[in-house]
């Protein structure tokens, strides 16, 4: 596993792009075929399952080390990661050898299949063989854990330096739902087989924020619709069955069997992108409502009636089993009115409405109201645009409406994990009632580097308390919390809980006495509690 | 009977003697265990010091009342016979041992068990009552040997080189920066320096150490003339402005870093460089519990670092361990705000 381990650590350690996908390609050029599969199947998250709970793990590393179980689990956090703090705790290999990756893999899943005894003395054996970093690869493929600094997109595009193979082509043929051990490298990368790839998504085309609508140019020349706040899929109909695809790539099929009755609809050979919503009364309901459903495999009848959902469409992307990214956005959207417009209302499908553009004021006024209609902004597409695939600038925008802010004090600090070991990051905010501080929620993210590190600095001298990892600090620094949304939250002293809270800005202009109070808070909670279209 | 040294919010205080190691506020009388900033602060009355500690000290505090002393000298101060003993951490860092009537207490500083090739190695002090830091106090801190740390910077530097490429590496001015001075190939290169290193270098050349060739970056430098070469600067140094000049068209400088840090993967990430390198001068989990063995010491006061896990483990390997509140801060990744302090 060397080869692997020295790729993983090519492009773990540098930042510059250019150098991991020349890592990438040298190895996609080199390494043996059922090593290149397992590879572009880790890199693009087809990680294998489980096999092993992380408790015995831990209890085994430790033995191994000599150290107390105690001592591990405080050392987990810190380090941020179980395969790492494992790997980092062992004594160092004392037989190193050199197998190869799918070598490892086969072994993980035969020792899956043996009792703990036996297993125990599989892995302990196994951590002896790997050096530091196959160690760890080793572990992460054991929890299941696997992740990688790399998109799919750059693991494409060093791919396609590799074998020559358009990448546009590549990324298609790699999309769906294959699996190493139901499919070759030639026939995943090089020979694709047509009718063995019914399900297969196309890439998913995605926008970035917009943050100057001056920049759009002249208005006539975009169509725009609402953005809306449910869960993106894609919806795919042919050989007479359905798909529904995640933006992650993920099979959402079984999460939303109402969708089944689309084949009653639309003829096979669709492809539609859309938003799957919960939907009652023709209004979306809250995302609280989809959220009940996300986590779950199967759904209960209760829940079903409770949240059903509908897709609404947004673009189509195959028609007739014809492949039409490349068509212009308006003609493909007129298409798909014209596919979508006469369904009755009992199929789980709507079209997104167009709103009309006249001039930027005119959206401007549009996007303010995307709350009351429970959108979170608008959604811009150039009328002559094709269907790309990825993240791209220019053609597409989104449109958020601005996030909701409150001014708070922050009053605990935790420490964080991983990347942030060793730096307070992790921080709890309070809004004032009366005299006292209510605190109502935690944010992580939004400040810079340097910020973090004055405030860690801040917070070493300024501890009134410790609580095991947190600490009780002066109430002094007020920051701006962006949030996208609030619902009630009786589990939650304040009684509200935050979508999305962050750190906006550190106001180092404001003081204590100026920060908003509970009442604030509860007034937003009225306005925005989001409970009132369900 | 009053125990021989207590913690006290100016630093660590010994009554029978009537002075203070490592304070952080003014105080009459001060033992500084080495010249970091968060050991040796400006302001007091008299120091004593290490005779190798004392050219950087002078260095970094000025005018200053200094008295040096050499490792193993005794001295008499009030009721107590004080002696110095090397920590191993950087040139002239001392574990400062205090004895009365047979009693021995050490307070360590900062300080690490490994031959380093530059500082007086790391000598184990007998004593009743020993006083460490924790800074990597957790069983997952295990350092790259020397040999191997050599190994792997200058094939790093090499293959920069080879690309007609910088070579920039981050390190504390006083000590780390030193040390990799120590481990480089100089055949592969020259070496440049930041002016907080070369300044530091000039001192430690003064009073007879030996450190390779080093060329002091300055804005008329001819890097075209340089290129390739390794250029040793101080962390903050690596982020900002300064360093961008290294950036010679199409062909940007490779980063690395030098800390004990450097072995968790997530630090690393963070700070975003290149390459990280598993390099301290304060001791690993086996160094400091192996130092703490060989005192034989029963009674343990932690001052920095993982402080209340390093002394619950000591705890459960039957020591009287306490955590004392101090202000020296360990080892820094981000030394970038709060100064240089090691
Ligand atoms: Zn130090
Ligand atoms: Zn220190």
């Amino acid at each position: 596993m060397k080869r692997f381990a020295e790729l993983f650590r090519a492009v773990d350690q540098t930042t510059r792009t250019t150098k991991k996908v020349a890592a990438m390609a040298a190895y996609f050029r080199e390494a043996p075929d059922a090593d290149k599969l397992w590879t572009v199947a880790l890199f693009s998250g087809r990680r294998p399952r489980r096999t092993i709970t992380a408790t015995v793990l831990r209890e085994w590393a430790a033995e191994r080390a000599g150290i107390p179980l105690w001592l591990f689990e405080e050392a987990y956090p810190i380090v941020g990661d179980l395969a790492e703090t494992i790997s980092l705790v062992l004594p160092p290999a004392e037989a190193e050898e050199d197998r190869p990756l799918s070598h490892w893999i086969d072994e993980i899943r035969r020792l899956s299949k043996q009792d703990d005894a036996a297993r125990k003395a599989g892995i302990l054996a196994a951590w002896d063989r790997l050096g530091p970093t196959e160690r760890l690869l080793f572990t992460k493929l054991l929890t299941g854990s696997f992740r990688v600094g790399v998109s799919q997109k750059l693991m494409t595009r060093a791919l396609a330096q590799a074998t020559e193979i358009d990448e546009a082509e590549l990324t298609h043929r790699l999309m769906g739902s294959w699996t190493p051990d139901d499919i070759t490298w030639h026939s995943l990368v090089h020979a694709p087989d047509p009718t063995a790839s019914l399900s297969r998504p196309y890439p998913f085309y995605l926008a970035y924020q917009l943050d100057d609508p001056e920049a759009l140019g002249d208005p006539a020349q975009w169509m725009a619709e609402r953005k809306w706040d449910g869960i993106r899929g894609q919806l795919i109909l042919r050989g007479g069955d359905h798909h529904l695809w995640s933006r992650g790539e993920e099979l959402m099929t079984d999460r939303f069997p109402e969708l089944a009755r689309m084949k009653d609809f639309l003829p096979m050979g669709t492809v539609i992108d859309g938003e799957v919503l919960g939907w009652g009364d023709e209004v979306p309901l809250s995302f609280n409502a989809l959220q009940k459903r996300i986590g779950r495999k199967t759904v209960p009848k209760k829940l079903l009636a409770e949240a059903p959902v509908i897709l609404m469409g947004y673009d189509l992307l195959e028609q007739d089993g014809e492949d039409i990214r490349a068509l212009p956005f308006a003609e493909r959207r007129a298409r798909l009115d014209a596919l979508g417009r006469d369904l009755p209302p009992e199929a789980p499908f709507r079209l997104s409405p167009l709103v009309p553009v006249k001039s930027l004021d005119q959206l401007a006024e549009e996007r303010a109201k995307s709350r009351e209609l429970m959108a979170e902004g608008l959604m811009l597409k150039r009328a002559d645009s094709p269907y790309l695939s990825g993240r791209k600038k220019g053609d597409w925008w989104k449109w958020k409406v601005d996030p909701l802010t409150i001014d708070a004090v922050m009053v605990y600090a935790q420490a964080g994990s991983g990347r942030r070991a060793n730096m307070f990051t992790d921080f709890t905010f309070a809004v004032r009632d009366g005299n006292g501080l209510v605190p109502f929620t935690k944010a992580y993210s939004g400040l810079t580097d340097a910020e973090f590190r004055k405030i860690t600095a801040w917070v070493r001298k300024n501890t009134l308390e410790r609580y095991g990892p947190v600490r009780h600090v002066k109430p002094e620094h007020v920051f701006e919390i962006g949030f996208e949304g609030i619902q009630p939250s009786p589990r939650h002293k304040s009684g509200v809980s935050l979508r999305f809270p962050r750190m906006l800005r550190w106001r180092h202009d404001k003081p204590l006495d100026e920060i908003n109070t509970l009442e604030d808070l509860r007034q937003m909670l009225a306005a925005y509690g989001g409970e009132s279209a369900a | 009977m009053a125990d021989l040294l207590t913690f006290t919010d100016r630093g660590i205080y010994c009554e029978a003697g009537d002075f203070y190691i490592d304070p952080w506020r003014p105080v009459d009388r001060a033992l500084v265990t080495h010249g970091h900033a968060d050991h040796a602060h400006e302001g007091m009355a008299r120091y004593l010091a290490t005779d190798i500690a004392a050219p950087v000290m002078r260095h970094r505090l000025g005018e200053i009342s200094l008295d040096t002393i050499r490792y193993g000298e005794t001295r008499r101060i009030g009721d107590v016979t004080v002696s110095f003993h090397p920590a191993g951490h950087v040139p002239g860092s001392a574990q400062i041992r205090v004895e009365r009537k047979g009693e021995v207490w050490v307070a360590s500083g900062d300080y690490k068990t490994i031959d380093d090739g530059l500082s007086t190695p790391f000598e184990p002090v007998r004593c009743d009552a020993f006083i460490t830091e924790s800074t990597f106090g957790l069983p997952v801190f295990k350092w790259t040997p020397q040999a191997e740390l050599a190994r792997d910077l200058n094939a790093w530097w090499a293959a920069n080189a080879a690309e007609g490429r910088f070579s920039l590496i981050g390190a504390y001015a006083l000590g780390k920066a030193q040390r990799i001075l120590t481990l480089a190939d100089t055949s592969i290169g020259p070496i440049l320096t930041h002016g907080a290193v070369e300044n530091t270098n000039e001192v430690l050349r003064a009073q007879g150490i030996a450190l390779p060739d080093t060329i002091r970056v300055t804005p008329d430098l001819d890097l075209k003339a340089h290129a390739g070469a390794l250029v040793v600067a101080t962390p903050p140094g690596l982020g900002g402005p300064w360093a961008r000049r290294f950036n010679v068209a199409g062909n940007p400088a490779s980063t690395a870093f030098a800390s004990g840090w450097m072995a968790l993967r997530g630090v690393r990430r963070r700070r975003a460089a290149d390459r990280g390198f598993i390099m301290s001068d304060h001791a690993d989990w086996p160094g400091l519990n192996a130092a703490i063995r060989e005192t034989g010491a029963r009674k343990i006061f932690v001052t920095h670092g993982y402080t209340s896990i390093f002394r619950r483990w000591l705890e459960s390997e039957g020591f009287e361990a306490h955590v004392v509140s101090t202000e020296y801060a360990g080892e820094n990744v981000d030394a970038d705000d709060e100064g240089e302090a090691a």
